[in-house]
């Protein structure tokens, strides 16, 4: 309780608090990251155990259709696993390699924004037009191009492990210009604040001042991008899983899942692409949702007085 | 019946955690005529007061008691009335001229639609009587300038507009809320002198709001003292400046730097009321000697020889030499003696700040010689070499508000120095390192683990001078350290820099607008003017017999507390 008034007496506890989108997003994005965290625990199978799969249960509908099963509460898919349960190990994929890649984006990105912000001269105008160029690449292209390149380079034995590795820089690539924009544009701000000049006339190195100094004070606009960004990230591998260009079929994403289903969409077994369908919207949208309220949380113009 | 008659005002702004209490039981009066001051520290609630007056008061605030009547119309909380007086029977000035205007239209067409949202006139006869009111407030060629836009204006010039936008359609009560504060010296005596002119000309009643002193001294006649959302004190400016009463009167008056003599320690009054003039620090520390015995021998400390900066148009096409560039120093010379405090004063843009950055490796010359001792801080390619000076040159900045890292501990912002000179620092030694240099700046020990948002704008700057102080410097470079500051603050600051300068040997270049502060700090002085050296003499002189007219102007400009007293 003691923590509760704390977090509560702080300005964007306040305001998390007073949102209802917030706290009901960040309690659904919280329930998704648990279970697919402790899937083993939480998910009725394991479908990935061939012992556990019955091809006698395949195409079994939903537990309220005609035909349902207990067992199977959301159905199963043409090999006979519990949709619900590769759903929840399907969603773990699909959060690992949006956490992943966002991680690297940002590595990346923060890197590049404060050293060229900082620097400044030719180096930050060789750093922003990369950006420009990034950007003029849509990131489909470019993870299918990184995706591309990697089959020519890994061989085929090889590839399956190292799809996922893949799939995370492919997205990072394609994601790190927003990072580098943010970061260079803040860094131009705090640059020019006495406490930096003061560091500097203390004697305090370049890359010390970047990231001791600077970048703790940048870090709010990067957290709401990142946050965004990381439901971006967790689309473009589902689009990418739906391309066939992402994770192998034996360990499947929320994308794979949607990929397989289409096949029997119109043959009537629905359930197998809805559901995750359905799951990665709502997830999506969640992460989205309490991204915008930190943006609006963080930025002290928009706040209420 | 008075003309403007403020009764028991309070207001209060209601936040999540507290309530706010801006201004309570406020009363005043004002006649026409009559010039009213009122004048405090920051946060004293001098503005929320004004923007009462026009119903203005930004939310959560609110009147939540008393009354405000302008010839017996009562304007407390009644929009409506007075939407129609805004404007039109009060005029208001801001601080800012940069900002008050609208950068998107000339100054034609900002005046025309004010006039015309308040008086039914024709767009010929509109334009007419802003020509008029443009030669009034001493705009000259007013027919041509009249279609220019704000920016095309000098600052003075265009508080001057504002001035003539304010009084546009003869309001009865003129209202300024620090009128002069962004603007020079010589531009300020000339604002101050148009509002003297105007309120007797069409008789106004005019409330200046201001934390000046000598502002108040020169113009107004009557003048209420605020604390704490509480007018303390309020009479004729005379007996209140002459006499204070109240202990904040007192307190602000002592603490104004004299402009006719040099004192040695400004007088502080305590919270008692008694006076004190003490030689507060006790700062024989440890510390002190680990810096080693220092003797000031008169040598040069520094020589700054023929020194140039233009600054170049960033384009990548660089052309040395040409006309376009602006020169921020222009063949700037002078030397700085060991123990001596060399003031540097001039108005917006003479450089001032220029020659500190340079000093300090900040910003590059663009030729000239910079001496530390015998070294040249700067080598043929024009890189600062640092390992000269070995953070002995340091620097206290401006604004208390960006020159600490809202991200660091006091005490890691302390720390940060003194591990970098000396790597082999025990846990022990740094600790009591940071406990010596708190201890010197008169703040408590309890204050490191804190952050810099809590603390007020003179505590960070002594935070400021203890991180500044932690290299051992011989020379500290003061850029205006003491114009964010309230003026008694002010005087708790320049006596702190004082002792520390008795005490620890320092070299000091001040850096300084104002010229009564130079003149309190100084033994010898630079004035500076658009990035030439004016005049170079020692304090006293220069104040009695300034030889250059520029030093002449200024000194006659400068706004004198002594000349009612």
């Amino acid at each position: 309780m003691k923590i509760y008034q704390k977090l509560y007496d702080t300005d964007i506890g306040y305001s998390f608090f007073n949102s209802k989108v917030a706290i009901i997003s960040f309690i659904i994005f919280l329930l998704i990251a648990f279970c697919s965290f402790f899937a083993e625990f939480v998910s009725p199978y394991d479908p990935f155990d061939p012992l556990n799969i019955s091809l006698m249960d395949a195409f079994i509908p939903p537990i309220w259709s005609e035909g349902g099963d207990v067992k199977f509460i959301l159905g199963t898919d043409q090999q006979g696993r519990d949709m619900l349960s590769t759903i929840i190990y399907g969603s773990r994929i699909s959060l690992i390699v949006g956490f992943a890649s966002i991680i690297f984006a940002m590595l990346l990105g923060i890197f590049l924004g404060v050293t060229s912000g900082y620097l400044g001269g030719k180096y930050e105008i060789i750093v922003m037009r990369l950006t420009d160029v990034q950007l003029t690449i849509p990131s489909i292209l470019m993870a299918l191009l990184v995706d591309g390149i990697a089959r020519a380079i890994i061989s085929k034995s090889m590839h399956d492990e190292m799809a996922i590795y893949v799939l995370i820089f492919a997205i990072g690539i394609s994601e790190w210009p927003q990072f580098a924009r943010v970061t260079r544009a803040s860094t131009l701000v705090e640059k020019n604040k006495e406490y930096v000049a003061a560091s500097k006339i203390i004697g305090l190195s370049g890359i010390y001042i970047m990231f001791k100094h600077i970048l703790p004070n940048i870090l709010r606009p990067v957290l709401v991008i990142a946050t965004i960004g990381l439901a971006l990230a967790i689309i473009a591998e589902s689009t990418l899983s739906f391309l066939g260009v992402g994770v192998p079929p034996t360990t499947p994403s929320l994308g794979t899942l949607i990929r397989f289903g289409n096949n029997f969409l119109f043959s009537g077994e629905w359930w197998i692409t809805f559901f995750p369908a359905i799951f990665l919207v709502v997830l999506a949208l969640s992460i989205n949702l309490l991204g915008d309220w930190m943006r609006d949380a963080l930025n002290p113009k928009l706040k209420k007085r | 019946m008075s003309f403007l008659k403020i009764q028991n005002l309070d207001i209060s702004y209601k936040t999540r955690k507290e309530t706010i209490i801006a201004s309570q039981n406020v009363s005043f009066t004002l006649e026409k005529g009559e010039i009213l001051g009122v004048v405090g520290e920051s946060g004293s609630g001098k503005s929320t007061i004004a923007n009462a007056i026009i119903n203005q008061i930004d939310p959560p605030g609110e009147i939540t008691q008393g009354s405000i009547q302008l010839e017996d119309a009562e304007l407390c909380n009644n929009e409506k009335l007075i939407q129609t007086f805004r404007g039109k029977k009060i005029g208001f000035i801001f601080q800012d001229p940069q900002t008050s205007l609208n950068p998107l239209f000339t100054i034609k067409e900002q005046l025309v639609e004010t006039i015309q949202t308040h008086l039914k006139l024709s767009d010929h006869e509109a334009t007419k009587r802003a020509i008029q009111l443009l030669k009034e407030v001493g705009i000259y060629d007013a027919e041509k300038r009249i279609n220019n836009y704000p920016h095309q204006f000098s600052g003075g010039m265009r508080q001057r507009v504002v001035i003539a936008l304010s009084i546009c359609c003869e309001p009865d009560l003129l209202i300024a809320d620090e009128p002069t504060t962004a603007l020079d010296v010589s531009i300020q005596a000339q604002i101050l002198k148009l509002i003297k002119e105007l309120t007797i000309k069409r008789n106004l009643a005019v409330i200046i709001i201001t934390h000046d002193m000598g502002v108040i001294s020169e113009i107004t006649n009557k003048v209420a003292i605020m604390r704490y959302g509480v007018i303390v004190e309020q009479g004729l400016t005379k007996d209140v400046l002459s006499n204070p009463q109240s202990l904040e009167g007192k307190s602000l008056i002592i603490s104004v730097p004299p402009t006719n003599k040099k004192i040695d320690r400004f007088t502080l009054i305590s919270p008692e009321g008694k006076e004190i003039t003490l030689n507060s620090a006790n700062i024989t520390k440890n510390i002190i000697k680990t810096w080693g015995i220092r003797e000031t021998n008169n040598k040069k400390i520094l020589n700054f020889e023929n020194v140039s900066k233009a600054f170049d148009d960033g384009s990548l096409l660089k052309k040395q030499d040409s006309k376009d560039m602006v020169k921020a120093l222009n063949d700037v010379s002078f030397d700085l003696i060991e123990g001596e405090t060399l003031g540097l004063v001039g108005e917006s843009g003479s450089g001032k700040s220029t020659v500190a950055k340079i000093i300090t490796g900040l910003i590059k010359p663009t030729s000239g010689k910079i001496s530390y001792y015998s070294n040249q801080l700067y080598n043929d390619r024009k890189v600062y070499q640092p390992q000269y000076s070995r953070g002995q040159i340091q620097m206290i900045f401006q604004d208390p508000y960006s020159s600490l890292n809202p991200r660091f501990k006091v005490k890691d912002i302390i720390a940060e120095p003194l591990k970098f000179y000396q790597k082999d620092l025990s846990q022990q030694d740094l600790l009591s390192n940071i406990y010596d240099l708190i201890d010197i700046v008169g703040m408590s020990r309890q204050s490191l683990d804190r952050y810099p948002h809590e603390f007020s704008g003179g505590q960070r700057q002594r935070i400021s001078i203890a991180r500044a102080l932690a290299t051992r410097p011989r020379l500290l470079i003061c850029d205006e350290p003491t114009s964010a500051l309230d003026v008694s603050i002010q005087a708790q600051i320049l006596n702190l820099l004082k002792d520390i300068q008795d005490e620890l040997h320092l070299t000091m270049l001040f850096i300084s607008h104002d010229l009564p502060v130079i003149r309190q700090m100084c033994n010898r002085i630079v004035v500076l003017k658009d990035g030439i050296v004016c005049e170079i003499n020692d304090s006293e002189s220069l104040f009695n017999q300034p030889q250059h007219s520029y030093t002449k102007k200024l000194i006659d400009l400068m706004p004198k507390i002594e000349s009612l007293v």
